[in-house]
């Protein structure tokens, strides 16, 4: 079990007080009015909704994995412990058969269930607020001609005191306050509609902004890199030329990568690589275009800027290194980490490598990866894991030595490092 | 094909022939339906291990098949069984047993004979019932393990399961060390049809896999 964070305590519990007095009143419990079903939504509305879903990755998240499609039941493991998405089908005993649509409005927009309890914002509704009612509307349609699955949904486990709505009531009054976007009358449509689905239903600063410790963006829309804590992959920054900015790239490439997979010389992997497959690889010519505008726009900020590196490895670990190296690596990205043909990634001058925290290249070297297998390439090459046939202090020095060589210059990991995004890839 | 797979050969051996020491078993040659059934596994969470499983989760269905065929498409030789350690050779009566359920099983205990499904050579029955013989004794015993506690699944009804789940510890201990000391027989092929019906279902064998009879 892991420990609370007690600070998260103490501050919840100041903060409860407000939350008792205030905060949970602040939408009263509404009584429901049956209402007769909705006409049939017209085949436009359905497949807008579901075009809808793809730009949210709602099934994702709403599956199980090898479960039914939207019966919900998937765990997101978080800090505060796992949560077990809910089942959207139609069925109206375990799903949202007896929903309307104005329940499913206030879900998405004040994050409150049916019954007027407190949603957790692991459904990210601190996003999903700024979706329009029509926008809401269409994905209602959709969601409601899904086939009823009957599957109960399976109750959250949370560590000590996040279980509590007083506690949920506290955090929504520091963080969260249902909101709409806001076109900017002074850019381009493109960029307002790239605004509206990073901001809103793309939710990209679920992982891509810092969060505090009690699990919060102070930014919604600062896309200056977040560390996945349990998941134990790092969403690098797109706003940091170091990181994963892209004010640099043709748009054309900003859009493959969304659409493909791999573009240039990059290639998605881990959670994004899911993202692509459930999502942007779905989605429009135009609308990912607005979505590259958009990103390329964010001002640009400088974390993630590579140090000299300080504590260089002496002659050893450089020798052993090397032959690590040559032995495990360099048949596919060349002798100097200058990849081959079209199909292997380049070493030397790749952000990839480089991020600090170092979470993903340990997590690449240690569990390899396929980029995922889209409509524009669905045959991905893939790179096998090491973590059976390499030991913590071989992944360290050779991902040392790529992250210090060919013109690279991040700082050296140790073997902390890689026990500690290790996680569960032994 | 080759090169887009070599993913999966850095722990399955080149070509997929399992590495000389390793826990990984061979995949070359294998019944396609079998191996693309383990893919869908493990990617969908049937089987537990994370290395498989998170290398997988971004895949198709389609790729799944197409790597699962170039695999069993493999025509390679068997190495002879590997000798067990001095310290781990099995006793005379723990062969006994272990050749006694391969071969006639124990019907007190509803325990089908291995090879009634799996072929009278133990090397499989295409497309989907996989051979026995040329996997590590350490890789049986925990897939026989794994199914007993549940944490290995097949696609409903899970037979393997329910028959592991009839199983002792010394019964999987000897099976495996049995299975695991037979060579493989020229060749090694799967067998193309079933010579009886399957004693139990099983939800990845497809329903118009040739056999005689169903029996249920």
């Amino acid at each position: 079990m892991k420990r609370p964070h007690l600070a998260g305590i103490a501050t919840l519990a100041v903060i409860a007080i407000f939350g008792l007095l205030y905060s949970y009143g602040e939408a009263p419990k509404q009584k429901h009015v049956s209402r007769p079903p909705a006409a049939a939504a017209s085949a436009d509305a359905l497949a807008r909704g579901e075009y809808l879903s793809r730009a949210g990755n709602c099934m994702a998240c709403h599956t199980a994995r090898g479960g039914t499609p939207w019966a919900g039941g998937r765990a997101i493991e978080t800090s505060f412990g796992t949560f077990y998405t809910s089942n959207l089908t139609s069925d109206p005993q375990t799903g949202l058969g007896q929903w309307t649509a104005d329940d499913f409005w206030r879900a998405l927009h004040d994050g409150r269930s049916r019954d007027g309890r407190l949603l957790y914002p692991a459904f990210p509704y601190t996003n999903y607020t700024r979706v329009t009612r029509e926008d809401a509307d269409a994905l209602w349609a959709y969601l409601q001609s899904l086939k009823p699955v009957r599957q109960e949904n399976r109750a959250h486990v949370l560590d000590f005191p996040y279980g509590s709505q007083i506690a949920l009531a506290a955090w929504r009054t520091l963080y969260f306050t249902p909101g709409t976007f806001e076109a900017d009358a002074g850019r381009s449509p493109e960029w307002n509609r790239g605004a509206y689905l990073v901001q809103g239903l793309g939710h990209c600063s679920a992982c891509h902004a810092p969060r505090n410790r009690l699990g919060a963006s102070e930014d919604a829309d600062a896309l200056t890199g977040g560390l996945m804590a349990v998941q134990n992959w790092y969403a690098p920054s797109l706003t940091s030329p170091h990181e994963a900015g892209l004010a640099d790239w043709p748009r054309s490439d900003i859009v493959a990568l969304l659409r493909d997979g791999i573009a240039r010389n990059a290639s998605m992997s881990g959670p994004m690589a899911e993202v692509v497959l459930g999502s942007t690889q779905h989605l429009s010519p135009a609308d990912l275009d607005a979505m590259a505008t958009y990103l390329q726009s964010l001002p640009e900020t400088a974390s993630g800027e590579p140090v000299k590196e300080t504590v260089a490895l002496n002659d050893v670990q450089r020798a052993r290194a090397e032959g690590l190296y040559k032995d495990h690596c360099a048949d596919c990205h060349g002798e100097r980490g200058e990849g081959s043909g079209d199909i292997y990634s380049a070493l030397a001058g790749n952000r990839a490598v480089t991020l600090d925290p170092p979470a993903n290249p340990l997590r690449i070297v240690l569990g390899g990866g396929f980029a995922p297998a889209t409509r524009g390439n669905p045959r991905p090459y893939g790179m096998p894991p090491f973590a059976a046939s390499l030991n913590d202090e071989e992944v360290a020095l050779v991902v040392s030595h790529i992250r210090g060589s060919w013109g690279n210059s991040a700082a050296p990991v140790n073997v902390l490092d890689v026990q500690r995004y290790r996680g569960n890839l032994r | 094909m080759a090169q887009r797979v070599l993913a999966c050969t850095g722990c399955h051996g080149a070509e997929g022939l399992a590495a000389a020491d390793g826990y990984y078993p061979r995949i070359a040659g294998k019944p396609s339906g079998y191996l693309y059934n383990q893919l869908l596994n493990f990617r969908d969470g049937r089987r537990q291990y994370p290395l498989m499983s998170e290398l997988l989760q971004t895949l198709s269905d389609d790729y799944l098949r197409e790597m699962a065929e170039h695999f069993s498409s493999l025509d390679l030789p068997y190495p002879a069984p590997a000798r067990p350690a001095a310290n781990q050779t099995p006793g005379q009566a723990v062969m006994a047993r272990g050749e006694l359920l391969v071969r006639k099983g124990d019907a007190a205990r509803e325990l089908p004979a291995c090879a009634r499904c799996h072929g009278e050579y133990l090397t499989g029955v295409a497309p989907a019932i996989p051979g026995l013989l040329g996997l590590p004794r350490d890789y049986l015993a925990a897939q026989l393990s794994g199914w007993k506690s549940g944490v290995r699944h097949a696609h409903a009804p899970d037979c393997m399961g329910q028959i592991a789940q009839r199983m002792s510890a010394d019964d999987i201990n000897a099976v495996s060390h049995w299975l695991a000391g037979r060579p493989v027989p020229a060749g090694g092929k799967p067998a193309a049809a079933l010579t009886q019906a399957l004693p139990i279902r099983c939800g990845g064998v497809p329903p118009d896999m040739p056999a005689p009879e169903t029996t249920r």
